[in-house]
């Protein structure tokens, strides 16, 4: 890294790091530094938040950068000791998940995303849109049927259990620590022992 | 990993085996890269392809998929024969003094003890992989010359393994074999540090923890370990799949790596504390873990008086309940209900048709995902008749990473906090939200009655927000920290811990990460600070390292028993003659002399030092199914008869049912060549995520398997070609991609084809294509269960 990290040049430009208005090139110039227009769009009034890639073990820092809740860019957070600013062709492109190119170069929601709640009835050959509160009920009444028809107290020698081996779990190493905790308590709490993840794949 | 990222710029040498960082963890080569320019860091690859990794090797060494104990074995043998091994590491810091039981032997293949039941059933008895006792002291020689010392054993056991024998069987050149074997053992110096970065090249094997033992070992025999540059450094494949397995999202575990509860051990309280918490090691506070996680989950319901609701937790029945297990259950129509949270399980299983197929026997499927994925969409999948499927799916979106707020820990263990940038789109929700809304909705039925709604009922649970749509993360992150119950405040550290349920905390190794730094006013987890006093890139104060904020683990390791850092330009810690002055936070109590900790620095073992020989001995005992030191067998799947032994396979795996136990001969004419999978940068697993982004779907848009240009040649294939790749288990259909880098390797006289093929890809997404897993082996790891992904054997054809 040489002396002048991505917040000291900010600086230097008379800016802050959030909600930048404008680039001042006259003031780039006075301070020695070639007037630059790269990254001019990102980081106009666009709200900077600091992550980390979702994708490999590195751990790598981003910088996404949002406009009227939508992702318009990301890239490597400078400041990140593991990255410094680098990312791989994944992490940069993180910003497809939320919103992609259109064909005039805009930004647009990427509308291959999940966001309603399907449901798919038995041998049906389409999705249904539903709502969450009808989802949540009916998931909720099916975890207690299955579990509750399969439900054992007591094992063949007499020790108590209480377990069900009619449910499963495959959960996610993309999910965050907290919630996979949440989600590890809220099994044990129904008996579940048919537990796995990402971790053997 | 027992180091981090930015730790591999400190090595001398790196060897890279099992892995390919540069496509799999490209911030992997910054920092070997960077040593390089710095101090001349060597970077070694073994890997059967010529990788991209290997393209800027210093040495580059192809083996055979499966064959990695015979090469690290064979690179003791060297280390032992030339003495290049750092003797006074070894004998302080590691088990190679002690005496083994003198009936304790290995013979063509199988250890002693060794026995097979009428049905064809393996088993061990581990009566002699143990130490010679003197009453409860373990005797020991530390001349090293005992001929029943460990180290007398590993040397003659290594020594089947010579260059020539190790050559023959992993087709690697002897003469790249030996280069390697100088190049890293000049590691073993005091003053030298080396490394190995391995992933799911090592272990998703048949035999995969005895591949990460045979690292072990190299490295203890070297004094690597618990240094700056060296270590046992496993790179994750996912953002946080070390959060998720530090969080259980495992059968076998609760948070912690406590083990979970079982029937056929622990079927009362005091059970399980007598049976897993060993007498020495700091496993020894195991009590103070277990209680204080029961007291987070049931909260003040949880007394001395009912055992902390013990009974409260399911309890497991001994058996195997993994992947591949769930899919046979599923198969065999035990499993009614599933949830897919998060995974894609129908691209990324083994043996996925098989998986596919037996989904359709679920009653109910939940999938939580951010894209339609494969699972989800299973019943309409190419060949499928959804008429006929009677499976209700539902499919719940979710938040992506930015979308949310929470840490993921990476494979340096460090818990980093990750900001929210915009909401989910439509009607997705964070898992958080999703998982808090699911219990209420389940909770809420049992409040009207069914089977055993005690810990549903009681189950502490309070996350809300008030006046907020999304649980409040801050009360979920204390819980995990851990607090005093009397006063709810965060504990700073696991030390503090209790097993009279006067303090709670979700998952011991997480305490620290949620406590306020008293100089940066902000919780562990959520620093910045690029304060590096050390100069070694440790960075104590930007996120949280778990354990205690620790950056490299076994660091007592880094001085020689006297306190002298083994290298005064990379000291972790160094005694002045009084006191310690530290780098890193000590993995050892700092606060008496050298001597007193000198000959315990492994303080997870019970044996306090490490173990070039994993013995049966005590809790947490080192011996693993197939024996307590690595010996080389064949996949299950192999083009050639095994030459270390007459045992072809490990003997102690887990045979499964019908289409999960498909498996060809040896040396099946039907399937001549071997088969290895693996990933590219490009893609993300399963390609859920990747193969939606359109960026990345134009920079890698399809499936297909690489091929030597002699394999090419001979079948009349070139680059762009459709081919038909088969294996016992199935067939896909795929380009050809001919390429220099990959050659046909040597096996003891004969030439054995090597092909290749990435499994991003499946029938749904931007980006689809035929799926590899339909021709991997669902045996897996006799310890683990993971599945052989790495090594089958296959055909390939025109098509």
């Amino acid at each position: 890294m040489g002396g002048l990290n991505r917040r000291d040049f900010l600086k230097l430009l008379g800016l802050g790091t959030a909600g930048v208005l404008g680039v001042p090139v006259a003031a780039s110039a006075a301070a020695g530094i070639p007037p630059v227009a790269f990254g001019y769009h990102r980081l106009v009034a666009a709200k900077e938040t600091r992550s980390i890639c979702a994708y490999c073990g590195c751990g790598c820092g981003l910088i996404v950068y949002s406009k009227n809740n939508l992702v318009v860019s990301t890239e490597g957070d400078p400041d990140h000791p593991i990255n410094e600013g680098a990312l791989c062709p994944k992490g940069a492109s993180m910003s497809d998940i939320n919103t992609i190119v259109a064909d005039n170069y805009a930004r647009v929601p990427n509308a291959r995303r999940a966001d309603k709640v399907l449901y798919r009835a038995p041998g049906g050959t389409e999705w249904q849109v539903k709502d969450w509160d009808w989802a949540l009920d009916q998931i909720a009444q099916r975890v207690k049927d299955t579990r509750d028809a399969a439900f054992e107290e007591k094992d063949a020698k007499g020790v108590t259990v209480n377990r069900t081996q009619a449910i499963a779990l495959l959960g996610s190493a993309s999910l965050d620590t907290e919630e996979n905790y949440v989600i590890h308590k809220m099994l044990r709490s129904l008996g579940v022992i048919n537990i796995d993840h990402h971790a053997r794949l | 990993m027992t180091n981090h990222f930015i730790d591999y710029r400190n090595s001398d040498v790196v060897m890279m085996i099992g892995s390919n960082s540069a496509e799999c963890h490209p911030m992997a080569m910054r920092w070997i890269e960077r040593g390089r320019q710095t101090r001349g860091t060597k970077l070694i690859v073994v890997d059967p392809r010529f990788t991209k990794s290997a393209a800027v090797a210093d040495v580059y060494a192809p083996l055979r998929p499966g064959t990695d104990i015979a090469f690290l074995l064979g690179m003791m043998n060297y280390a032992i024969e030339n003495s290049l091994y750092q003797k006074e590491y070894v004998v302080s810091f590691t088990n190679a003094s002690y005496l083994l039981h003198p009936d304790f032997s290995l013979e063509d293949g199988l250890f002693s003890g060794f026995a097979k039941s009428a049905d064809g059933k393996a088993s061990y008895t581990t009566a002699t992989w143990n130490y010679q006792k003197d009453g409860d002291a373990i005797k020991k020689d530390p001349t090293l010359e005992d001929p029943n010392c460990v180290f007398q054993f590993l040397k003659r056991h290594v020594a089947r393994y010579d260059a020539s024998t190790v050559s023959k069987i992993t087709g690697t050149p002897e003469s790249v074999y030996r280069q390697v074997c100088e190049t890293f053992c000049s590691s073993g110096k005091p003053d030298k540090a080396g490394n190995v970065l391995y992933a799911m090249g090592i272990t998703q094997h048949t035999y995969g923890s005895q591949n990460v033992r045979a690292i072990a070992m190299l490295q203890l025999l070297l004094g690597n370990i618990g240094i700056a540059g060296g270590g046992v450094n496993a790179q994750r494949g996912e953002s946080n799949v070390q959060g998720s397995t530090d969080m259980a999202m495992l059968f076998h575990l609760l948070p912690g790596y406590l083990g979970m509860v079982d029937a056929t051990k622990h079927t009362k309280f005091q059970d399980y504390i007598d049976k897993e918490t060993p007498k020495t090691s700091y496993w020894s506070n195991t009590p103070k873990f277990f209680v204080s996680q029961l007291k987070a989950w049931y909260g003040a319901k949880a007394t001395k008086a009912n055992d902390y609701c013990f009974n409260w937790l399911p309890k497991l029945d001994g058996v195997d309940h993994s992947h591949v297990a769930i899919y046979q259950d599923m198969a065999a129509g035990k499993i009614k209900g599933m949830f897919a949270w998060g995974q894609n399980p129908l691209v990324g299983g083994p043996t996925v048709d098989a998986e596919r197929k037996a989904t359709e026997n679920l009653n109910w499927l939940v999938v939580v995902d951010v894209f339609e994925t494969e699972t989800a969409a299973f019943w309409k999948r190419p060949g499928a008749s959804p008429a006929n499927i009677k499976t209700e799916v539902f499919l719940l979106p979710a938040g992506f990473s930015y979308e949310k707020e929470g840490t993921v820990t990476n494979s340096g263990r460090w818990v980093q906090y990750r900001w929210k940038a915009v909401d989910p789109p439509g009607d997705a929700k964070s898992d958080l939200w999703i998982a808090d809304r699911l219990f209420k909705a389940v909770r809420k039925k049992y409040e009207a009655g069914g089977k055993f709604p005690d810990p549903i009922l009681n189950m502490v649970w309070n996350y809300d927000h008030a006046g907020e749509d999304e649980p409040d993360i801050g009360k979920v992150a204390l819980e995990l920290n851990g607090y005093t119950v009397a006063d709810g405040k965060a504990l700073s550290t696991f030390g503090a811990l209790t097993d009279d349920g006067k303090t709670a905390c979700g998952c011991w190794i997480y305490a620290g990460y949620w406590a306020v730094d008293p100089e940066l006013k902000v919780v562990g987890c959520k620093r910045r600070s690029l304060v590096d006093k050390s100069g070694l890139g440790l960075y104590p104060k930007w996120s949280f390292a778990w354990p205690v904020n620790r950056r490299i683990v076994y660091n007592r390791c880094a001085a020689d028993p006297a306190g002298k850092p083994w290298d005064a330009s990379r000291a972790l810690h160094s005694w002045d003659g009084a006191k310690w002055v530290s780098n890193d936070v000590a993995d050892f109590n700092a606060t008496v002399s050298p001597d007193k900790t000198a000959t315990g620095p492994f303080i997870m073992v019970p044996e306090l030092q490490g173990r070039l020989f994993g013995a049966a001995y005590g809790i947490k005992a080192g011996a693993l199914k197939e024996g307590p030191v690595p010996e080389h067998y064949e996949p299950m799947e192999s083009p050639v008869t095994n030459l270390a032994s007459k045992q072809q396979t490990n003997p102690m795996v887990l045979r499964r049912k019908g289409a999960f136990d498909k498996v060809a001969a040896t040396a099946s004419p039907e399937y001549p060549y071997v088969l290895t999978t693996y990933r590219l940068i490009e893609h993300y697993q399963s390609g859920a995520v990747t193969r939606n982004s359109p960026w990345l779907v134009e920079l890698m848009p399809e499936v297909f398997v690489e091929m030597s240009q002699a394999l090419a040649a001979q079948l009349n294939v070139n680059t762009g070609d459709t081919v038909e790749v088969s294996t016992a288990r199935g067939q896909v259909r795929c380009k050809a991609c001919v390429t220099p880098g990959i050659s046909p390797l040597v096996i003891n006289g004969r030439e054995v084809e090597i092909v290749g093929m990435p499994w991003h890809w499946g029938y749904q997404g931007l980006g689809s294509g035929e799926s590899a897993n339909v021709l991997t082996v669902s045996i897996g790891d006799a310890n683990t269960q993971i599945p052989e992904y790495k090594a089958c054997i296959c055909n390939v054809r025109k098509a």
